[in-house]
């Protein structure tokens, strides 16, 4: 069995399988520690609220957005550029198509491909030196913000590096990465993706209840 | 000798009680944290945003004074103990060690001293993290572990003597009514059983601003409608949940639930001080267990609904160009943003916002048990340097309302300090008693 082979197969599936039953297990934890009761009546509703906080801080309110922007335009480059190569890069489709979903949809031209990386690489780097050099993210940043930083930045650059599906080696390095992003997951704060949605819907109920999404 | 160990201690002994202290600390912040602490704690992605919502922050510049790193003690007891595949951590040798007594003691300046826990850093969290909220948790730790600030613990000392944080007696409470009653020729029943609503005030607001005793006196006969004050809890200052203390603060509000329930009134009216509202309306019932048998209804909230059934009618408006500042317990995290800005629309002729009005605003820098803290004093007035600069964007400013007695003594003594005499602070319910049609009012 080669390299590329353990990459796109045992490794992979015992990644995905860290990947998914870790995640799993975090959210379900938070989940199942449950929240404290709040009995006072309520003026709204704290279902609601959640959905509320949810959608609420997807966007910046205008107080703070010069103060962030930064943050605003690194931020949504890298996440909305990671999500469209994620899903949109044509060997990311094949690959869902054979490997796991057993169908597809059209992937990104090339030229699209090249410049979504181009933002999701330009967010990342803005996000990273960003964490480097200023004051406040330095004195709060933490090994696993980094470490999370660069493997996420190491899988893209090798998965641009694997494009053309030309070089086998290119492509295990690519799925080597994947693998390892894979496993440290749901370890680490990289888990902020699905757990936002917690945090922002616990704020979101408890202010709900009053009337009000902060 | 360390400065930990007491006199007669030994050194054995002395090490013995800093780990009981940082041991209770620990216990407080993982009794305190639920699945909506933890997802805060596992969310945060360091973005370090917060800062640029945070008064402390950015009227110093200091990065320590960043809202998610006064969390870190507690975020590293959560990490060791409670977080989900702590054992995966644990094996790769991850896990945080506990914070110790020296760290807590080093921690406590971000704790108490810079957060007023208003709320502002949750509005720009991309996260939507209450760090607020968090923030009064981890001082039940604090407490927990002998390491709330003296101002403070001054203030629980006294409330346990007198009921009130600044030793108001009732005796005191009787002589400014009497007065009030002689300003305004309206009598103010105490202790009236049968009343429909009961009043309760802020130490503040008896000693320092009593004329709020005679708005009440007026607005409500205005409305025509029935009320008293206790001499048993007419203090609404709740110091226990200012410090941190669960046992305290419910001492508190059951205090006022007693009261009201001997007196049979319907509804218990919080006054205008930020916290008491938080701690009446929405933390009490927790903190005793059960719902009461009456409603707790804000000054604000009452006056704006009494106006809204044409109870009070205004007559002249205050013509004075007055702009409005938001008290954070009230309005971020009290849901009462509407109510203020109806009643000035209507007693006010030239009302205007200011930036970042409404949910947004900055705090006033003296919240949170900030002002009651000597010890923040100076940290205190450099962030109300923020609070000016959004009066001074107003031009030809001639008077703030402060719906809050706490916010407004923290404006006063911050503009004395600055001699800055152009502009006055006052209350809401002031100003639409003062503004109140009273041929209309007397006719009913």
């Amino acid at each position: 069995m080669s390299f590329l082979q353990i990459v796109e197969g045992p490794l992979f599936w015992v990644a995905a399988a860290v990947f998914v039953l870790g995640a799993l297990w975090r959210v379900g934890g938070l989940i199942a520690m449950k929240r404290r009761r709040d009995i006072a009546p309520p003026t709204g509703s704290a279902a609601a609220g959640f959905i509320r906080g949810n959608l609420r801080h997807f966007l910046p309110r205008a107080a703070f957005a010069r103060r962030t922007w930064i943050h605003l335009v690194g931020g949504y480059g890298f996440h909305l550029g990671l999500f469209v190569l994620l899903l949109f890069a044509a060997p990311h489709v094949a690959f869902l198509d054979k490997r796991i979903l057993g169908f597809s949809w059209p992937a990104l031209p090339r030229w699209a491909f090249i410049l979504v990386a181009e933002i999701a690489f330009a967010g990342l780097i803005i996000l990273w030196v960003r964490r480097i050099s200023e004051p406040v993210m330095r004195l709060i940043s933490d090994a696993d913000d980094h470490v999370g930083s660069w493997l996420t930045f190491l899988v893209m650059l090798s998965g641009c590096f694997a494009l053309q599906q030309s070089h086998d080696a290119l492509r295990a390095t690519h799925m080597f990465l994947v693998d390892i992003w894979l496993l440290y997951f749901p370890f680490s704060r990289l888990m902020h993706a699905f757990t936002f949605v917690l945090s922002r819907g616990h704020t979101g109920a408890t202010y709900g209840r009053r009337g009000i999404t902060p | 000798m360390s400065d930990q160990q007491t006199a007669g201690q030994r050194p054995d002994e002395a090490q013995d009680d800093r780990q009981d202290g940082a041991a209770a600390a620990v216990g407080k912040f993982l009794e305190f944290t639920d699945g909506a602490v933890a997802s805060y704690f596992e969310s945060c992605v360091h973005c370090g945003e917060c800062a640029e919502a945070c008064h402390f922050y950015l009227s110093t510049g200091d990065p320590r004074y960043t809202p998610t790193y006064k969390l870190l003690p507690m975020v590293k007891a959560y990490r060791r103990a409670r977080a989900p595949l702590r054992t995966v951590r644990d094996m790769f040798g991850l896990l945080p060690d506990d914070p110790t007594l020296d760290e807590l003691r080093e921690w406590g300046p971000l704790v108490y001293d810079s957060c007023t826990m208003c709320g502002r850093c949750t509005l720009v969290c991309p996260m939507g993290i209450d760090i607020a909220g968090t923030i009064a948790r981890m001082r039940e730790g604090y407490v927990a572990a002998g390491l709330a600030p003296e101002g403070l613990v001054h203030a629980t000392e006294m409330v346990r003597r007198t009921t009130s944080p600044m030793g108001v007696t009732a005796k005191a409470l009787r002589a400014q009514v009497e007065h009030q009653e002689k300003e305004t020729g309206i009598p103010i029943s105490l202790d009236e059983k049968g009343a429909e609503y009961m009043a309760i005030l802020s130490s503040m607001e008896i000693m320092g601003y009593p004329e709020v005793i005679g708005a009440y006196a007026r607005l409500f006969k205005a409305a025509d409608i029935s009320w008293t004050i206790s001499t048993k809890a007419y203090e609404a200052t709740n110091i226990g949940v200012q410090i941190g203390s669960g046992a305290l603060a419910r001492e508190i509000v059951q205090r006022v639930v007693d009261a009201a329930e001997e007196l049979g009134v319907r509804h218990v009216i919080s006054p205008e001080c930020g916290h008491a509202y938080g701690a009446l309306r929405w933390a009490g019932p927790n903190l005793i267990g059960r719902r009461y048998d009456f409603e707790v209804v804000h000054i604000i909230e009452l006056i704006d609904r009494l106006r809204r059934e044409g109870r009070l009618p205004i007559g002249n408006r205050d013509a004075r160009r007055i702009t409005l500042h938001d008290p954070c317990q009230i309005v971020r995290r009290g849901g009462l943003l509407k109510e203020p800005r109806r009643l000035l629309d209507a007693a006010a002729s030239d009302f205007v916002e200011m930036d970042n009005a409404g949910i947004a605003n900055l705090c006033c820098g003296g919240g949170g048990g900030v002002s009651a803290n000597p010890r923040a004093a100076e940290l205190q007035s450099r962030a109300f340097s923020c609070k000016l600069d959004q009066l001074n964007a107003i031009e030809g400013l001639q008077a703030v309302v402060v719906p809050c007695a706490n916010c407004r003594s923290v404006f006063e003594d911050a503009l004395d300090e600055r001699e800055i005499d152009n502009f006055e602070i006052i209350g809401l319910g002031e100003l639409v008693a003062s503004t109140l049609d009273q041929d209309k009012a007397a006719q009913g």
